[in-house]
């Protein structure tokens, strides 16, 4: 399980730089490959929309997943709720290529996620702080993401948990190797991974951004923030010319430093979805499975 | 010697972290300006073929890049790179069968795309290369070279019997991922 979990964060690598989307119908995914999306995300119903639907959200229906798999040559990633080992072996058993164990979905346990180390098949988790981070990867977990606060087109959180971990990295970083053990325990960390971070100055495993990114300037600031990559969830399908949309935040997470650049991507492209305030939604995401 | 690494997308930090262990100087290419520089090497990242043959032809950088490789520029090339070299391509997924590669099209030989499935049936092994034994080889959602169309090509490993590494004039091509392995020298 050792080089599995290695093939694991290797793929995570080759998707650096590049953008996930969230589709709905095996049409959408053919839109996002096109546009340039690295991977796409197979989901039945947007966050967007799982908000406003409200009630238990689950994992989607593998014919839907397999519909999607069929349209696209790229990485199909899908969802599975927070220590749901069922979910997840069904999406291992359909060949998923990465699960995401996602707050989005209604959580199945409440205090353990899954144990990702007995899974071939690759996990990526949400985090707010290094300390979550580092206990997914502890977990199996082989990419990480910000969790921001999904289907809300706010970037706020997504901004503040990418902030929150780089300068926590910096902190590690900075530590006598004698502080390590303490650090591990205010951060409820595994003290290996801690040391792994004090090494190396990153975590050890690709970090994304996620979780109200809407537009191409959205998803620059998260790379400029250290994000090496972008998930894209409801801001792509919830707005008005997506194809546009698409196309333009791939661009924009390859060439985040050239504003110029950006001020062009950011041009005509129609309304962004309308988003809503985090401060007034009452289901925070962000807080489901610490 | 200094190595102009493709850096739209993919794994291009740990292609110049591996050109920067082998004592070679590297930048990036990112935009058009980038090309103005001088450089000895084109080294291409692993990632997806797709995205980064999208963003080559938005950012203007497909004609120029192609013109250099087709004058003799070395090209060193990993999974992603390999496909867009490719004289034609394979793609099980979509639209099925051969067509001639889309992208520059080059090297003599016909690729299949994902070609032992998905990261499922991504692996490791150890191999000969270029005349040393026992190289790790990780192989992710890889690629296969399925035929070579010119006497020319110098087929540099192999697993179960077919190509993973090939060179021709000036390009080295690799299914696998050279990159990610610490110890290999190139």
């Amino acid at each position: 399980m050792k080089d599995r979990q290695e093939l694991n964060r290797n793929l995570a690598q080759m998707l650096k730089g590049g953008v996930i989307m969230d589709v709905t119908t095996p049409e959408q995914a053919r839109i996002a490959e096109a546009a340039g999306a690295c991977a796409v995300m197979a989901l039945e119903r947007i966050p967007a929309d799982i908000r406003a639907a409200g009630g238990v959200s689950r994992m989607s229906d593998p014919a839907m997943i397999k519909g999607v798999q069929a349209a696209v040559s790229i990485p199909v990633m899908a969802k599975c709720r927070i220590g749901h080992i069922t979910e997840a072996r069904i999406l291992e058993a359909v060949e998923i290529d990465y699960i995401d164990e996602s707050e989005v979905l209604s959580p199945a346990d409440d205090a353990r996620h899954i144990d990702k180390t007995k899974f071939a098949v690759p996990f990526v988790c949400g985090a707010r702080d290094l300390g979550e981070a580092l206990r997914r990867i502890g977990e199996g977990a082989t990419m990480i993401r910000t969790k921001g606060e999904p289907g809300t087109g706010d970037v706020v959180q997504a901004v503040r948990h990418m902030r929150r971990i780089q300068s926590e990295i910096r902190r590690i970083a900075s530590l006598r190797e004698d502080e390590l053990c303490e650090a591990a325990k205010e951060l409820a960390a595994p003290l290996d991974l801690v040391k792994s971070v004090h090494e190396n100055g990153r975590l050890p495993v690709v970090n994304f951004a996620a979780g109200g990114v809407a537009t191409p300037a959205d998803a620059a600031l998260m790379m400029e923030l250290g994000a090496e990559g972008v998930f894209v969830g409801s801001g792509i399908f919830k707005s008005g010319e997506a194809a546009k949309r698409a196309a333009a935040i791939v661009q924009a997470v390859a060439n985040w430093q050239d504003s110029k650049l950006l001020a062009r991507l950011s041009e005509n492209l129609g309304p962004a979805m309308v988003g809503i305030n985090a401060d007034e939604i009452k289901t925070l995401m962000e807080e489901r499975g610490k | 010697m200094k190595v102009g690494v493709l850096a739209v997308q993919g794994a291009f930090a740990e292609m110049k972290a591996f050109w920067r262990t082998q004592g070679a100087e590297t930048f990036e290419i990112r935009q058009l300006p980038d090309l103005e520089r001088d450089f000895d090497m084109l080294a291409m990242p692993g990632g997806e073929s797709t995205v980064q043959g999208k963003l080559l032809n938005d950012l203007g950088l497909f004609a120029p890049l192609k013109a250099r490789i087709a004058g003799g520029l070395p090209v060193f090339a990993v999974c992603a790179g390999l496909i867009l070299l490719a004289e034609k391509i394979y793609d099980p997924g979509g639209r099925g069968g051969t067509r001639p590669g889309k992208w520059f099209g080059v090297l003599p030989v016909t690729v299949r795309r994902n070609a032992y499935g998905r990261q499922l049936g991504s692996f490791k092994t150890v191999g000969a290369f270029d005349g040393t034994t026992n190289v790790p080889m990780t192989f992710i959602r890889a690629p296969a070279i399925t035929a070579i169309s010119s006497p020319e090509v110098e087929v540099l490993s192999e697993f179960n019997g077919a190509p993973t590494a090939v060179r021709w004039r000036g390009i080295t091509a690799f299914t696998w991922h050279p990159e990610l392995n610490q110890r290999m020298r190139a």
